[in-house]
């Protein structure tokens, strides 16, 4: 082990720092270019959905734009508003990446593949992205302005709504596996007959809640009311700039990959093989990461925005009902063991 | 007990949906408008005052800057009260010409309207739609007045030209090569007539496109559905016109209850809604870009069949041709008086109106016989709308503002003049 090469010369604890935050930068430096690609992904994927060519001017076919972006953003004054709290608005947009970097630490990418293998970890997931609200709701209140103010409010409310739903129908995998920890989560979805083990086709409605969900917790469309650009401008972010607002930038494409990335790892089976007998890797879950990833985009550019009040109809007269009702179905077929899984 | 105030909010004049420079304080309780109070003239151009001080025909380029969405539509009206003054006949020719414009710039004004009012309700991808049929209505625009945009294409007593043989091409550039060129080319190879008629043909399966995106979507229904409700009483009480009123069930369309030009030798239909909601007023709008497109249909067959004059031969309203100048003087004193002078309009006043893509817009002319007018009032369609903007809102939530907004089809060129 690395960690054993390092003993002697960084003694025993450094050693052992050393080698996670090796771990960690492998992680997350994967993560960031997975979000610097996403951005130009979608825009392409807009795009063309709308007949143009999106970017394709810097470097070969565009691929070099997502650089250019983040060196624009990074050169760009931050500028602070008058009467807004100087540490709250700096740190919001730190409060915003944080849960959506963390939660990558019990993410298994393959089988036995992961920072840290904790029984807990759909737990942690939904402890830490649950926090990252706090980012936007602090950044409405420290702007001072009544457009970030309103985007905020509109967030928070959005996302009480939206948790319980998804955490109903996160119940619903926990009954199936039998467990928190997401690598057995992907394990129990193993069987003979490919992907008629995963859960998605026994929980296909709590699958649909859930996505439309993550949908609405990272506040894309059509859920983009804390941002809604035609009505509040740009919601809890308007007063930002240059790297602060790159920060939230970041936060939210990462928040989108973490989604669909759980989607897969719960729903459809990881890095499991859809059909018996081809290999099972980590190929599967990036292609299976990046087909949920493409309903976010296809979303945004078919879908009109909800409104807010219609959101919250949606969320607590819809979607928590349907996942209670599922949860007691699952339950009983469970126990009457009636059940085919 | 804490105090409790009402939210004041500042809603434009630079907001993604303030369509220009709209204005609107906002009294808000939470997220539902109290009150509305709408701020205009930051784009006033002083067009009314202008007129006075330019001859007749220099005042034509200004109609085209007031609704600069129909800029034709206010062009006629224009001509039109000038033509009435003056007692000259217009051309048949000419009468069809402009009503083929009128109707291509009624679908002009309704693919910016679809696109700019999705846009607002959140939908992005149909704005990227219109604006590809937009671009083809344009070339037109192009291809028989040398603009794009602000044409001056109309004249009193008929219109500037005959109508193109030919359309302008694409050339090859290091960006398209020669075989994309060539298809771009394809409906250029014939007349204007032609790429319209190619065009019309096209058009409706388009409309069909940005149905599917919007008309039986839930959520484009949740957004417009009742929202912004008038009744066919207030409509009519608060100056309702064009598609506003139509959207609350009143039959009222210039087009049908004065015909001008020659809108009584065409056939169409005049779509009417029965809720007086946003979702109607949209539903009317699309019908009446598949009329307009029937109605250009038409005049394309009629235009082709008969040539003819487009502009009043009365000399002392339109200029001679450049034939009789060069061997008549009595042409020749009347070509220089037309272009320094300008032509003198007899004294008296008139009141003309069309019925633009937003309304009525109306051209209400004063004349002392003088080679200006007198006075010049514009009624523009857009600012009944938008005064009645706060009954609209009251009591709907921000989101609704800006459908309302989006509905109401606001121009600030023609609301600030």
């Amino acid at each position: 082990m690395i960690v054993d090469f390092l003993t002697p010369y960084l003694g025993d604890q450094l050693a052992y720092f050393s080698w996670t935050l090796i771990k960690v930068l492998a992680i997350l430096i994967p993560v960031t270019l997975c979000v610097a690609y996403l951005t130009l992904a979608e825009r392409k994927v807009i795009g063309f959905i709308q007949l143009r060519l999106g970017p394709n001017r810097v470097g070969p076919k565009g691929l070099l734009q997502p650089f250019a972006d983040v060196l624009k953003l990074l050169t760009k004054e931050i500028i602070i508003p008058n009467g807004a709290n100087k540490f709250l608005f700096v740190i919001a947009p730190m409060l915003s990446l944080m849960p959506a970097l963390a939660a990558w630490a019990v993410m298994p990418f393959a089988d036995g593949l992961v920072l840290s293998n904790i029984d807990a970890g759909l737990l942690y997931v939904l402890a830490i992205t649950s926090m990252g609200v706090y980012g936007v709701i602090v950044a409405g209140w420290a702007s001072n302005s009544k457009y970030a103010l309103i985007g905020a409010m509109r967030s928070g409310a959005q996302i009480v709504a939206y948790e319980i739903a998804m955490g109903f129908a996160l119940v619903c995998v926990l009954m199936m596996s039998g467990s928190l920890n997401l690598t057995t989560i992907v394990e129990t979805q193993r069987t003979s007959l490919g992907f008629l083990g995963w859960n998605l086709i026994p929980l296909f409605p709590m699958f649909v809640v859930y996505f439309i969900s993550g949908v609405a917790e990272t506040n894309r469309a059509p859920f983009d009311v804390a941002e809604g650009e035609s009505e509040i401008v740009a919601g809890f972010h308007v007063e930002y700039s240059g790297t602060t607002f790159a920060v939230f930038f970041l936060a939210e494409y990462a928040n989108m990959i973490l989604i669909a990335a759980l989607a897969s790892l719960m729903f459809l089976g990881g890095w499991l093989s859809p059909i018996p007998g081809i290999p099972d890797g980590f190929g599967w879950l990036a292609a299976k990461v990046a087909f949920m990833l493409f309903f976010f985009l296809w979303f945004r550019a078919t879908f009109p925005r909800y409104r807010y009040d219609q959101i919250m109809r949606l969320g607590w007269k819809v979607f928590i009902p349907v996942t209670i009702v599922w949860l007691v179905l699952i339950g009983v077929l469970m126990r009457m063991d009636w059940w085919p899984w | 007990m804490a105090e409790i105030k009402n939210y004041t909010m500042n809603f434009g004049p630079q907001h993604p949906a303030a369509h220009g420079v709209l204005r609107l304080v906002l009294e808000l309780d939470g997220e539902v408008i109290e009150r509305i109070d709408p701020h205009i003239g930051l784009l006033h151009r002083g067009t009314e005052k202008l007129a006075e001080h330019k001859t007749y025909l220099q005042s034509v380029p200004y109609m085209d800057r007031l609704d600069y969405v129909s800029m034709m539509c206010n062009e006629h009206a224009y001509v039109m009260a000038i033509e009435k003054l003056l007692g000259v006949d217009v051309p048949i020719r000419a009468q069809y010409i402009r009503v083929m414009f009128d109707e291509v710039t009624r679908i002009l004004n309704h693919l910016l309207w679809l696109g700019a009012h999705a846009l607002d309700v959140g939908a992005m991808t149909v704005f990227l739609y219109c604006f590809r049929e937009r671009e083809d209505l344009m070339d037109c625009y192009e291809a028989v007045s040398g603009a794009r945009l602000h044409s001056a294409y109309y004249r009193p007593g008929g219109v500037y030209r005959d109508l193109p043989d030919f359309m302008p091409k694409y050339e090859a550039s290091k960006f398209r090569n020669q075989k994309e060129i060539n298809r771009l080319n394809e409906n250029r190879q014939g007349s204007l007539l032609d790429f319209i008629e190619d065009f019309t043909t096209k058009f409706p399966t388009k409309v069909d496109e940005y149905e599917t995106l919007l008309t039986d979507n839930r959520i484009w229904k949740q957004r417009t559905v009742g929202i912004g409700v008038v009744s066919p009483e207030r409509a009519a009480a608060l100056g309702f016109t064009g598609p506003m009123i139509r959207g609350s069930g009143v039959a009222w369309d210039l087009r049908k209850k004065q015909p001008y030009d020659a809108y009584d030798l065409v056939d169409f239909d005049v779509p009417i809604g029965t809720n007086g909601d946003c979702y109607d007023r949209y539903l009317v709008r699309i019908e009446e870009m598949r009329q307009s497109n029937r109605i250009v249909r038409q005049c394309i067959d009629w235009l082709r069949g008969n040539p003819g004059p487009v502009i009043t031969g009365n000399t002392k309203v339109a200029p001679p041709s450049r034939e009789d100048m060069k061997v008549n003087m009595e042409d020749l004193i009347h070509h220089f008086k037309l272009f320094t002078e300008g032509m003198h309009v007899p004294p008296g006043e008139t009141y003309c109106a069309v019925e633009a893509p937003k309304g009525e817009f109306g051209i209400y002319l004063v004349s002392d016989g003088a080679n200006k007018p007198y006075r010049l009032k514009i009624r523009a369609p857009g600012f009944a709308h938008l005064s009645a903007i706060d009954e609209m809102t009251r009591g709907h939530m921000i989101a609704d503002l800006v459908a309302i907004i989006g509905t109401q089809d606001v121009v600030f060129g023609e609301i600030d003049r």
